[in-house]
């Protein structure tokens, strides 16, 4: 993997990821996963919109992106299972590495990443869920990036 | 959920309470293990003194497609301070089908004195009952194992092939969805590479999940299950059955649920399952 095409904080997490036994992963994984903090009422409450729910995910992950003045996007999470400690865990990584990022850098963020910081053994399920987080984040960034142009253009 | 002892099972003694395993966490002679499909939670906290079996990196060859071998199960087993004396007592997520598994793979290597936690990880935790983050490390033992059994409870595809022919009774344990082949993997879980969906002719839909309630993990008691299993699909506890699913986790748990709680006396899990037959040339499929 291309780490230079990374967002530089999230390239510090593959970073960190790099040469731990499988122990060490989980271990990191989860200190991730305790420092989640769910969506604030202020952004969004239960019961959550389905547009904002993250496909795949068996943790009932949601993803709800949020507007900046200097056109990134913060994007917060909940996660309604209290055991999905990898959906946790993967939200935590996204807030804190593509949040107040630029959106092309954002858009370029590569699935394998998950794979770096999960190990290749992930379980098909889990995979695929996390990767649902990764293609919400992504769909919020490339329409905020489409809107953008198209008012560039004067359309 | 009522006693274990009140729900008629057969062998009621495979399964273990959760107030039983909270008095036995001392006790040297018993082991409690957890295995789960995700990694993260054993170590995120576990029952105090409980060890991991982690499917993948215990349980599984890590080049062939293959369980673990003599050697890596004595391996296993000195590792985690298991003599051919102690209990060892498995629970786990996902209504312990996960549990159900690693007690299979148990079973190939004759360790019988294992029992399954009733409701698993699910109801430890409904309960409130003491979680810890401490790894307990225990003292090296010197087990020695037979030759892994492959023979009794696990069964492959040629074997399959000639039970299928001879009208013989199975349990597709997937979705209805994985059974009729209208999908070839679990909901929510991705195509893996199977070419071919449907199942195996002659066998019976009864995904595994019916077997357990889900409010708590705990399994269903006997009078229900047969109802399912024998009312449903007419299988009889002198039946040759054959489970199967997709890699053979899934049907560990029916194995055991046919095998142990309602005494069927020939259960034999396909750990190939769908994943080979479904990619197998010229083997026959039914569809719908």
């Amino acid at each position: 993997m291309n780490e230079s095409a990374l967002p530089q904080k999230l390239a510090d997490v593959v970073a960190d990821f790099q040469f731990v036994d499988r122990g060490m992963r989980a271990e990191m994984l989860i200190e991730y996963a305790d420092r989640f903090v769910e969506v604030p009422a202020s952004i969004a409450t239960r019961p959550f919109p389905e547009a904002s729910r993250a496909p795949r995910c068996e943790s009932d992950a949601y993803v709800f992106p949020v507007d900046q003045p200097d056109g990134t996007m913060h994007f917060y999470f909940a996660v309604e299972n209290p055991q999905g400690l990898s959906a946790k865990a993967w939200a935590v990584v996204l807030e804190e590495t593509c949040s107040d990022t630029p959106l092309e850098q954002v858009m370029k963020v590569p699935q394998d990443v998950i794979f770096e910081l999960y190990g290749r053994d992930l379980s098909m399920g889990k995979g695929q869920g996390l990767i649902g987080m990764l293609d919400m984040v992504q769909h919020a960034a490339k329409q905020r990036l489409i809107a953008r142009r198209m008012r560039e253009q004067g359309l | 959920m009522s006693d274990i002892s009140a729900r008629g099972y057969v062998n009621a003694n495979v399964l273990v309470s959760t107030d039983w395993v909270a008095q036995h966490l001392e006790d040297p002679n018993v082991r409690i293990i957890e295995s789960n499909e995700d990694q993260l939670l054993y170590p995120s906290g576990h029952i105090p003194g409980a060890v991991q079996v982690d499917w993948a990196a215990d349980l599984n060859d890590p080049i062939r497609r293959d369980y673990l071998d003599k050697a890596g199960f004595e391996s296993l087993m000195r590792r985690i301070g298991v003599t051919r004396e102690t209990t060892v007592v498995f629970y786990g997520d996902k209504s312990n089908w996960w549990a159900c598994y690693a007690f299979w793979v148990f079973q190939l290597f004759g360790h019988t004195n294992a029992r399954v936690m009733d409701g698993g990880r699910l109801k430890w935790e409904k309960e409130a009952r003491p979680m810890t983050r401490d790894k307990r490390e225990y003292a090296a033992t010197s087990y020695v194992a037979p030759e892994r059994d492959d023979h009794c409870i696990r069964t492959f595809r040629d074997e399959v092939l000639q039970h299928a022919k001879a009208g013989g009774k199975m349990v597709d344990v997937r979705s209805p969805q994985e059974f009729s082949g209208e999908r070839t993997h679990m909901a929510e879980y991705p195509q893996e590479g199977v070419l071919r969906g449907g199942h195996i002719p002659g066998a019976k839909s009864v995904p595994w999940a019916r077997a357990a309630n889900p409010e708590d993990g705990t399994f269903k008691t006997a009078e229900e299950l047969k109802a399912i299993y024998e009312g449903e699909i007419g299988l009889n506890p002198s039946d040759d059955v054959v489970a199967y699913c997709r890699i053979g986790e899934r049907s560990s748990h029916t194995w055991f649920v046919l095998s142990y709680l309602l005494g069927y006396k020939k259960v034999r899990n396909y750990d190939g399952s769908w994943t080979e037959w479904g990619n197998s040339v010229g083997l026959p499929i039914e569809r719908g």
